[in-house]
């Protein structure tokens, strides 16, 4: 246990000094929804019925974003291979570093959801739903994100490559993401479709950090 | 050491699938022209039309085929993955290599074909159905694994990590399937099951099979045919590539 306190507060404090890393997605995705906002045209009810999923993918697109970077910088400076060398289980290493780093990016874009729906006209029942879904959520596009960025994090130009690799894998969670909030926002119960997002999210703690693990493995013999 | 153990350890050796695997091609590329000529003909000209489809529906026989293949090649490439993660295995790792452009094409008939039937009988060429949006998904799979296999320079490490994406992958193909399968579903369920007769006289559904058997045979040999040009490749420098290419 004491290599995932370790592991996580050695992360806080290398993305408290690093703030831009964090800052950057949450940009990305305040500026995709005024875009968003924009490309729609101010027509407010045509808005509404679709608001849920635009919100839902455009998280997706910055957990992404964030996600595909996360294991370069310890690549670059050596810390990755200490982390592979340090011969505790590399489970509870991996999966430390990944709570740590949605602590600082899904977290902040789940806190931030209601309100990007509030501007894309959700209804006002439809909130709660949009952020709990995303709560679940989140993590589990970033378990699986992180897969895309381990097998990727050698590569110099590895961005769009992780994207290519991960949203195909994402389609689940979006599918039951966006059809929780899209039933909240149509006055149905989102029951069913949140308590499948928390199976995937199940899934993918236990799953996700082995593949993560094998494929650092991979990549660190570039 | 059991004849099985033997065997296995033999097909690790890409030479000696080399050596065997001659006759294998020619079989499968008879069998597969035959078979797709003979079931292609049978069912396109002689079997009866459907009571509401009418001849619309006599794409089935390449249709059916393809979509079937695209998921079962998906998921070898998945157990191979395990193989070269576990036994390193180069043949496996070829296996993976030569496997995803020729699933990504089939899966890419199954979508064409899918869309060309869903006009006349859905009035529509797409539709975001459960089966046609994971196959979908599948052939992004697909091009993700090449995408990776081309980016790594090193060919035993790029065989590694399209080893992990596809064992990745083949976990996420049911998951995938059952989500989108929560949504209304249009697509019909599936006609032939392995657990129950089906649902369509024999004048019919045995075309489909003899098609079924020919689409197998014909990616076996598209397939054989790779593995030989990979093993090739890879082996260009050794002695006995240099031999074989001196005689023929």
């Amino acid at each position: 246990m004491n290599i995932a306190v370790a592991q996580v507060r050695r992360d806080f404090l290398v993305a408290f000094h690093a703030r831009a890393d964090a800052v950057h997605p949450v940009a990305f995705f305040a500026l995709t929804v005024v875009l968003f906002g924009l490309g729609m045209g101010p027509e407010r009810h045509a808005m509404g019925a679709l608001a849920p999923g635009m919100v839902w993918v455009l998280a997706l697109l910055a957990t992404m974003m964030a996600t595909e970077g996360l294991f370069r910088r310890d690549f670059e400076d050596g810390t990755l291979e200490q982390l592979l060398l340090h011969g505790r289980p590399l489970f509870v290493a991996v999966l430390a570093k990944l709570f740590a780093h949605w602590c600082v990016t899904g977290l902040i874009l789940t806190a931030l959801s209601p309100l990007a729906g509030l501007m894309l006209q959700v209804p006002p029942e439809g909130l709660p739903v949009l952020a709990a879904s995303l709560a679940l959520g989140t993590p589990a596009l970033t378990l699986i994100g992180a897969i895309a960025a381990a097998l990727t994090v050698g590569l110099g130009r590895g961005g769009v490559l992780a994207a290519v690799i991960a949203l195909p894998l994402f389609v689940p969670v979006l599918i039951f993401g966006a059809g929780a909030s899209l039933s909240a926002a149509s006055g149905a119960s989102p029951a069913g479709e949140l308590l499948m997002l928390g199976a995937l999210l199940a899934a993918a703690l236990t799953l996700a950090p082995f593949a993560v693990g094998l494929a650092l493995r991979v990549s660190q013999e570039y | 050491m059991g004849r099985f153990t033997t065997w296995f350890y033999r097909m690790g050796s890409p030479r000696w699938f080399f050596d065997l695997s001659r006759p294998w091609l020619v079989g499968f590329l008879v069998a597969g022209i035959v078979l797709l000529t003979v079931g292609t003909v049978w069912g396109l000209g002689f079997a009866p039309p459907d009571y509401q489809q009418g001849d619309s529906y006599r794409i089935i026989y390449i249709h059916v085929p393809s979509a079937h293949l695209a998921e079962a090649l998906y998921v070898a490439m998945g157990v191979a993955g395990i193989v070269v993660l576990v036994w390193r295995m180069k043949l496996a790792d070829m296996f993976i290599a030569v496997t995803a452009p020729v699933g990504m094409a089939i899966t890419g008939i199954a979508l064409l074909t899918g869309a060309i039937w869903g006009r006349p009988t859905w009035g529509a060429w797409w539709v975001w159905d459960a089966r046609t949006t994971s196959v979908l998904v599948l052939f992004f799979l697909y091009v993700g694994i090449m995408a990776l296999r081309q980016a790594i320079p090193r060919a035993d490490q790029a065989g590694r990590a399209a080893a992990v994406l596809a064992i990745v992958g083949t976990v996420n193909v049911p998951i995938i399937k059952y989500s989108v399968d929560w949504w209304l579903t249009l697509h019909q369920p599936a006609s032939i099951t392995f657990t129950a007769a089906p649902a369509m006289p024999p004048s019919m559904w045995v075309p489909l099979l003899v098609n079924f058997l020919g689409f197998y045979s014909l990616v076996a040999a598209f397939l054989v045919a790779g593995l030989r040009n990979e093993v090739l490749r890879r082996e260009a420098d050794a002695q006995w590539v240099r031999d074989w290419v001196g005689r023929s």
